[in-house]
């Protein structure tokens, strides 16, 4: 097989190849490693030198390399999460889930371009530089993982790790053509992550299709004893297969999908034609109210920011990273800090302290809290009905570099949809349902906690009724003659 | 106010070092002055990706301490972050608990317990002088080795009243805590710290003063000294008409100098919130029954226990506080024919005249070797006036007392008054005014009688027998 | 709703130093984000308790056994300044007078 056609393949067919033996894990990995450093989007943060020394092909992966959000930490090479406060830091130890994918069979290849501290829905706040859409080039990939996303979509990644704190996984998913998960919060060990917001940070999935995503996944769960809040799955994540939705019921909520909730039409228009694919699997749909919804948002950009002012405290000067003196102990951190963070990631912990600061605890920190339970109740009165809330992932489709930046706010807005199953700690799914101005619009399912098997063979159902070519075009295009 | 007498309203916060194996949220172990930075880990270094997990020993410790004090244990506590900027606090804040700690309320003594919860030591910053790295400013190196050590932090009521309470409060604090085995509860190397609240009020006042935090009192000497200085101050304060600031002071044990510390963060706005990256502690039923277990006998029961086996109050309260003094004593009492009250008056009176603070577990007195010479005594077997003299020699020299009293001769006389007879005779004849001072009814002549027979017999006679055998030859 | 002078104050709590342009773009950026966020403020949340965790872990103890710990140049290796076996800093008591 050429290279070309290795790249082309998704993880699990090429991990099949390499167990029929068209070709070996040594030449997958050679294959990715030349696209991945010949990757032109900005998507690679760090690529690996060579192929492992140990042969992984008889591994439950197969010997399938991984891309991995740099924010994991992984021994010995570089770990910055998008931040300049962290260039060339180089943890001495490996995040739990990426040391038990690699044990899985799935070596690292790259470590891929992000927001920086995860903080973004555009990859345009990375202290490296934006990445690219593989779609279109003068576009976003979304954010946070948008390097992941971008890598996998364009070829030069057969799968990735991101992480989701508020839509990180499933935005950029969406906005590249590609599938993304979110499990739920608890399941994937959190250890080795470098935070953005403690309560909400789960690690995930962004794969060409929905197989990939199970296969992925089944060696990313499992109870750490190095996070306290890790509970790992009950059970196995299965191969999904199924062909019919019959008896799915499947709520549409008002609050998020309603005309004036600021959904481009294209995207509507996408949702609604898989909406009628997945009756026509015999699904049935259902409108469905999560009241407090709206207020997700809010809730979200006061949670997220506070835990992140307190979780990049440690960015001092001392330990670790980049440092500039300046006179005395404050004048060294407060140098490190303003030159070492981006304009984004203080604009958010200057939120953060703010919210949590005398005075204003109660009414911000308190009050987001309280909204948050009353999400999760949202949710669990929805799933008593129906078995999984669908959305649009995204209000719109990948939108220009310098679009937003100027406006914070419409920045947040992007994470409409996808941070109410955040503050739930809900499982959910982004897969590709379409195209909207011939750009990708992503199929949002979520499901109750735990219930990552059937939200797996549902996304799986439309996905094969759906029939997204699962490569940007341009990757496409070179096999396509 | 000039003129008006004012009393001190003192309350105290003790961080305890809890003697786990390992640090509260890493599987580090403690430090006992292991060079600087060797006992560190990503989770304890605040690496970026790192989380921490409880150590179980230590919340087993917090909960037989609660016991100890009375305290109401918490069936539902959770960890805080305190957030500041410090560099001996590697993660920019520190973890522990706010509002719902593992214990509230109980009492030792006449002190009301308000609180006892958990958290983590910070590092050790060393200064290291004026640094050529570092443009001619003062620099300092952080050592993490103690950083994440468990503390338990116990907070009184304001229920002190002066610096003298204090410091014997805290006495028997440390002796509680030593004897639950929750910690070195060693002053000198910082396994046991107070810091003091204080304020002043008019006598007979119910409202309570400003009150000013007094910190970094690393003995008891320096507690009862930097208290009474700061009540001192506060009351010059008030009699020159000013009033106190509440701040937060740093004592100079050195000079006795009071200065006020500028606060770690600014209005000390410690922007708490719940530690997400830690799940509620469940004291579950399991962990109660286990730290009850677990709970030695405290002073208050061993002293209660000590008056039942017929020691009196004030040995037994000497015996009970002073943890080692009492294991001493009961350890010696478990020699045959051990008599409790005259064998707590040894171990109180003598041994610790001549032991004083030091632990006499690790003098060369063994307690049944001190048991059997309180039995020589009681058996008149030897003098008392001997017997102290054995002792001497026990505490110098160790070994058996009834071969010291053998070897040197300090038996006391056999074979009574027909022995003793004859000497009394001649102490008599040779003290004759002594003799007719008795004689007239002034007992006090008779120490030159006995003195003379003492020395004649080498001190081996019965003083109370002599005593008998003079009034009977006098008719007195 | 924020205004200049607490933007700086909070910017002083969080160690970061804006300069004069930043402070006003911050003032507003952060009062147009509040303004949204304080619509929380109207909703009835009475008696609602508030959500730390959405799993329903409790203690998640570790036993007291010893792990390694790292070699020491390997604690020291990313540190920006080392000296005498520790991480070098300006030393705080320089600062109090200025803070
Ligand atoms: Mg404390
Ligand atoms: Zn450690």
């Amino acid at each position: 097989m050429t290279a070309t056609e290795l790249t082309t393949l998704t993880a699990a067919g090429a991990a099949e190849a390499i167990r029929r033996g068209d070709c070996s894990a040594a030449e997958v990995f050679d294959a990715y490693r030349a696209a991945a450093a010949a990757d032109d989007l900005n998507a690679y943060l760090w690529v690996a030198d060579e192929a492992p020394q140990e042969p992984s092909g008889d591994r439950p992966l197969g010997g399938v390399p991984l891309a991995v959000k740099d924010l994991f930490c992984t021994e010995g090479v570089p770990s910055q999460a998008g931040s300049k406060i962290l260039e060339g830091y180089r943890p001495p130890y490996t995040a739990s889930v990426v040391a038990r994918l690699a044990a899985a069979g799935a070596p690292l290849l790259g470590k891929t371009n992000q927001d920086e501290f995860a903080m973004g829905s555009s990859n345009e706040n990375s202290a490296f530089g934006p990445v690219l859409n593989p779609w279109d080039r003068a576009r976003v990939p979304g954010g946070s993982s948008g390097g992941s996303a971008a890598a996998v979509a364009g070829g030069s990644a057969p799968w990735a790790l991101g992480t989701d704190t508020g839509g990180s996984i499933r935005q950029p998913a969406a906005l590249c053509g590609i599938v993304g998960l979110k499990p739920t919060y608890g399941t994937v060990s959190r250890y080795g992550m470098i935070a953005f917001a403690s309560s909400l940070d789960q690690a995930g999935p962004l794969t060409r299709d929905v197989t990939d995503a199970a296969l992925l996944l089944r060696h990313m769960v499992g109870q750490d004893d190095r996070d306290s809040t890790s509970i790992g799955f009950p059970g196995e994540i299965a191969r999904p297969s199924a062909r019919s939705l019959e008896g799915i019921r499947l709520g549409v909520p008002e609050e998020l999908t309603a005309e004036g909730m600021g959904i481009d039409a294209g995207v509507l228009e996408t949702f609604n034609a898989t909406l009628r694919v997945a009756e026509g699997l015999g699904a049935t749909i259902h409108t469905c109210r999560l009241p407090h919804a709206p207020h997700a948002l809010s809730a979200y950009y006061v949670l997220a920011p506070a835990e992140a002012s307190s979780n990049l405290a440690r960015y001092d000067g001392v330990r670790y990273g980049a440092r500039v003196e300046n006179g005395g102990l404050v004048g060294m951190y407060t140098k490190t800090r303003s030159q070492g963070f981006g304009t984004e990631v203080k604009r958010r912990i200057m939120l953060g302290t703010y919210s949590l600061s005398s005075g204003y605890y109660d009414a911000y920190y308190g009050r987001a809290q309280r909204v948050r339970t009353k999400i999760a109740d949202d949710f669990r009165a929805a799933f008593a009905e129906f078995d999984f809330v669908v959305t649009p992932t995204a209000p719109s489709v990948a939108f220009e570099l310098g679009a937003k930046t100027a406006d914070p706010l419409a920045m947040y807005l992007n994470d409409y949809c996808t941070v109410p199953m955040s503050l739930a700690g809900i499982p959910a799914i982004s897969i590709p349902n379409g195209l909207s101005e011939g750009l990708p619009t992503g199929f949002q399912l979520a499901g109750p906690a735990f219930s990552e098997n059937r939200i797996l063979e549902s996304a799986y159902a439309l996905e094969q009724a759906i029939g997204f070519r699962n490569l940007a075009p341009v990757a496409a295009r070179e096999v396509t003659p | 106010m000039t003129g008006s007498e004012f009393e001190p309203v003192i309350g105290l916060e003790i961080h305890v070092q809890l003697a786990t194996k390992t640090k509260m949220f890493c599987g580090c172990a403690l430090s006992f002055g292991e060079p600087p930075n060797t006992l560190t880990c990503p989770v304890c270094l605040g690496l970026p990706g790192t989380l921490p997990r409880a150590n179980a020993q230590a919340i087993h410790f917090g909960l037989m301490i609660g016991l100890a004090l009375g305290s109401e244990l918490a069936p539902r506590s959770i960890f805080h972050r305190k957030n500041y900027f410090y560099p001996d606090l590697p993660k920019g804040y520190q973890i522990s608990q706010y509002d719902e700690p593992l214990c509230r309320g109980g009492h030792l003594g006449d002190v009301r317990i308000h609180r006892v919860h958990l958290e983590e030591d910070a590092a050790k910053l060393i200064h290291a002088g004026s640094s050529g790295r570092i443009h001619g400013s003062d620099a300092s190196v952080v050592d993490f080795n103690r950083g994440g050590t468990p503390l338990a932090e116990i907070v009184t009521e304001p229920d002190v009243r002066s610096a003298a309470q204090a410091r014997e409060w805290l006495t028997l604090l440390r002796t509680t805590l030593r004897q639950l085995g929750v910690s070195d509860v060693n002053m000198e190397e910082g396994s046991l710290r107070c810091d003091a609240n204080i304020s002043i009020r008019p006598v007979g006042a119910t409202e309570l003063g400003t009150k000013t935090e007094l910190k970094n009192m690393n003995s008891f000497r320096f507690i009862e000294r930097g208290i009474n200085a700061e009540i001192a101050r506060q009351e010059a304060l008030l009699r020159a008409g000013d009033h106190v600031v509440q701040e937060t002071l740093h004592f100079d044990p050195r000079t006795e100098a009071i200065t006020s510390l500028r606060s770690k963060e600014e209005a000390h706005d410690y922007r708490y919130f719940p530690e997400p990256d830690l799940v509620p502690v469940a004291t579950s039923e399991a962990m109660l029954a286990a730290a009850r277990d677990a709970l030695p006998e405290l002073p208050a029961a061993r002293e209660e226990r000590l008056q039942e086996l017929g020691v009196s109050a004030a040995s037994a309260r000497q015996l009970a506080w002073r943890t080692e003094l009492g294991d001493y004593f009961e350890a010696a009492l478990r020699s045959d024919g051990a008599e409790a009250q005259p064998l707590a008056n040894w171990v109180c009176n003598e041994l610790v005249a001549r032991v004083g603070e030091e632990d006499p577990n690790a003098s060369k007195v063994r307690p049944e070797a001190l048991a059997k010479l309180v039995a020589l005594v009681g058996s008149k077997a030897v003098t008392v006036g001997n017997a102290k003299l054995v002792l001497d020699r026990l505490v110098t020299e160790g070994g058996d007392p009834a071969q010291i009293v053998e070897t040197e001769g300090l038996a006391a006389m056999s074979g009574g008054e027909d022995a003793l007879d004859p000497i009394v005779d001649a102490a008599l004849a040779a003290n004759a005014d002594a003799a007719e001072k008795i004689k007239g009814g002034n007992m006090k002549a008779i120490g030159a009688i006995i003195g003379h027979v003492m020395r004649e017999t080498k001190g081996r006679a019965d003083g109370a027998e002599v005593t008998r055998i003079v009034r009977a030859k006098l008719g007195v | 709703m924020i205004d200049r002078e607490q933007v700086l104050h909070v910017a002083r709590l969080a160690r970061l130093e804006l300069s004069d342009e930043e402070v006003g773009r911050m003032s507003e950026e952060l009062s147009h984000v509040l303004g949204h966020i304080e619509k929380i403020g109207e909703l009835d949340l009475a008696g609602v308790p508030p959500t730390t965790h959405v799993v329903e872990v409790s203690n998640a103890l570790r036993p007291d056994v010893v792990a390694p710990s790292l070699p020491r140049e390997v604690a020291l290796r990313s540190a920006p300044v080392v000296a005498e076996h520790g991480f070098l800093v300006p030393s705080p008591q320089a600062d109090a007078v200025d803070e």
